[in-house]
């Protein structure tokens, strides 16, 4: 019932305890509206402050230079972010290939049963906070040799896996089975049928997945604290066989000091993460709603 | 989809599609079937083998303290000074009233936001707003960590906190001096840090209610919060039990904002949220890499297994209420920690 009727309705009756009603409604309905508008009042907050404080921090500088020794001044994180990049880059080559053949898994071969243990499994593994997940890495990788980037890069994998590969089971289940059967109709095998017509069609929802999975560990630090944070040299480095530094890693290293000089790289290195991250959160769900035939039928994906 | 399909149904389809047949093609099937299980084997074999690591890595530690470990309170790290030992007690007692706290603030606010989304916003503007809220899930939390450190305490500090004394100063909840960093603002980052992902739930929760029985109250004369109440809230109950737990999952395990925030002195069970803290996360987070001996070491990972015992009850919880509700959970959302 919409206020006006029921307004109408109060005005005929002149109920008292109808206008009474009526206002309860009314109030709850401004709370439910204040509630939304807090959330979206602390986002703008949090990223207008990083913004605020971190474009001064920004120029050429600090994106080609790496750090310097604590206590220094100037320097950049030219280290982190390759840091970043391939560790990223290591952990989306361990975990988007193994997630999507999960999906493969569930929509092509598995028993329901076994589908629903495997879905739970991963559901669970979600769950496990990923400082966790750094310290089991750290006793199976570090424990007896030392952090590096390999480490590093599985321990962010293990973070990406269940996200790539709940969302490759959702989309793949959601390709038609009319498509599939017709492609074995005309005598496709089965793994052409999946290379050649369940995989394009669901390109856009798996794309989603991956990128969602990239964004999401291009912001962890937990999983890296214990696997790849004491880096031998300040230079920038491509090589995993070390520890590599990465931009969340450097960020909590750099709110541990107090100069102004640090700060100030802190948040401009926040902003820089911010920017990737929910470009990367807002190029994902561009893409789904524009490519992936899964979304006109009806489902989401985040 | 069946299996029967694969087979073609006429001969000369079957003629056609052997002389198709490559090599690659008769390896092709078993080679996918293979990886395909074989992938789902190792996100299986992952969780275990998280599993026993960690509690091999407690192994030491779990043999010189038992469970006793759980209920002391001792924590000094110092070999060689009086009272060198560990226990967990202090740490699941600021989990345990951080979360509480966060969670008892974020399920309202999700709940509200989510009744916003599904009932009260204008279509045109459903989407950018769940876009917002959900957004805020994606902030990185070591972003977060670093607002709540520099922008969010001395907010606190000035103003929250002293207001909040001068109203209800008389609860021990908020007595003592106002620190800024402290259990209250490690409450508020957890709460935002689980709003998102409480109020996605809630909202495919909310979105199972059958439009009949919503329409049948409102048919009845019931304004919009009368149809709330008595048909979604009780429909959607144990679906909103499992949103909250799964939020409690989330809360439990942040580390890295916690730890920027939260000021690690443990003040023993002090009833007071200015006091500072630490949590089971943030502890592991903030001393795992200065451990100087192999039973700290030890004693960290144990409070990892506390962690992920606690994480994994949540979750299996959450999901078997939620499970039940049919509805599809939301993959992926969550901050980065």
């Amino acid at each position: 019932m919409s206020p006006r009727e029921t307004a109408s309705l109060a005005a005929l009756t002149g109920d008292a305890r109808l206008r009474r009603r009526r206002m309860l409604n009314h109030g709850m309905e401004a709370l439910a509206t204040l509630a939304a508008l807090a959330a979206v009042a602390v986002l703008a907050l949090v990223i207008g402050s990083v913004l605020l404080k971190g474009i001064g921090a920004i120029n050429l500088d600090f994106f080609i230079h790496s750090e310097v020794p604590f206590g220094q001044t100037g320097g950049g994180i030219a280290n982190a972010i390759v840091g970043t990049v391939v560790l990223v880059a290591l952990a989306s080559l361990m975990a988007i290939p193994v997630g999507i053949l999960i999906g493969i898994h569930t929509s092509e071969f598995a028993r329901p049963r076994t589908s629903a243990a495997v879905r739970f499994a991963l559901d669970i593994l979600n769950g496990v906070p990923t400082i966790v997940t750094g310290i089991f890495i750290f006793g199976l990788l570090v424990v007896g040799n030392q952090q590096s980037g390999w480490a590093g890069a599985t321990a962010l994998a293990i973070v990406m896996l269940p996200i790539v590969a709940r969302a490759a089971q959702e989309v793949l289940t959601l390709v038609p089975s009319t498509l599939k059967e017709g492609a074995l109709a005309l005598g496709a095998t089965r793994w052409r049928s999946v290379v050649r017509i369940v995989l394009p069609t669901a390109a856009g929802g798996l794309i989603t997945g991956a990128l969602l999975a990239v964004a999401r560990v291009a912001g962890e630090t937990a999983p890296l604290l214990f696997t790849s944070s004491i880096i031998s040299t300040t230079g920038v480095s491509t090589n995993p066989g070390h520890a590599l530094t990465s931009i969340p890693v450097r960020i909590f290293e750099l709110t541990e000091g107090y100069s102004s000089n640090e700060r100030a790289q802190a948040w401009a290195a926040a902003l820089l993460l911010i920017v990737a991250v929910l470009a990367l959160n807002l190029l994902a769900r561009w893409l789904y709603r524009r490519a992936s035939p899964a979304s006109s039928m009806g489902t989401r994906v985040r | 989809m069946s299996s029967q399909s694969a087979t073609p149904a006429s001969p000369s389809a079957l003629r056609l599609s052997s002389a198709h047949h490559s090599f690659a093609d008769r390896l092709g099937d078993p080679a996918l079937r293979a990886l395909a299980w074989l992938a789902s084997g190792v996100a299986i074999v992952i969780l275990g083998a998280l599993a026993y690591k960690v509690f091999a890595l407690a192994g030491e530690s779990f043999s010189r303290y038992g469970l006793g470990f759980i209920t002391s309170e001792n924590w000094n790290p110092s070999q060689g000074t009086n009272g060198y030992g560990f226990g967990a007690a202090d740490f699941l007692f600021g989990t345990a009233v951080t979360s509480f706290f966060a969670l008892l603030i974020a399920a309202p606010v999700s709940i509200a936001i989510a009744l916003f989304l599904t009932e009260l916003a204008p279509r045109r503007i459903r989407r950018p707003v769940a876009t917002l809220v959900e957004l805020l899930a994606a902030i990185p939390s070591v972003v977060l960590g670093l607002w709540g450190l520099i922008v969010l305490a001395p907010m606190m500090r000035g103003t929250i906190e002293p207001a909040l004394q001068s109203v209800f100063g008389w609860l021990p909840l908020f007595s003592g001096t106002e620190t800024g960093l402290g259990m209250i603002t490690a409450i508020v980052i957890l709460t935002i840090m689980t709003v998102p992902i409480v109020s996605a739930v809630t909202r495919e929760v909310f979105a199972t209610v059958p439009t009949e029985l919503k329409e049948g109250a409102l048919a009845m004369g019931a304004t919009r919060w009368e149809m709330v109440r008595m048909v979604m809230l009780p429909y959607a109950r144990s679906g909103m039990v499992g949103a909250v737990i799964l939020g409690l999952g989330r809360a439990l395990g942040e580390a890295i904002a916690v730890t920027m925030v939260i000021g690690h002195t443990v003040n023993g069970l002090h009833p007071s949220l200015f006091a500072t803290g630490d949590t089971l996360a943030s502890r592991i987070a903030s001393e795992y890499q200065g451990a100087a001996t192999s039973l700290q070491i030890s004693s960290l990972a144990y409070l990892a297994a506390i962690l992920l015992v606690l994480a994994l009850i949540a979750n299996v919880v959450a999901r078997l209420i939620v499970r039940r509700t049919t509805v599809r959970l939301p993959v992926g959302l969550g901050a980065p920690n």
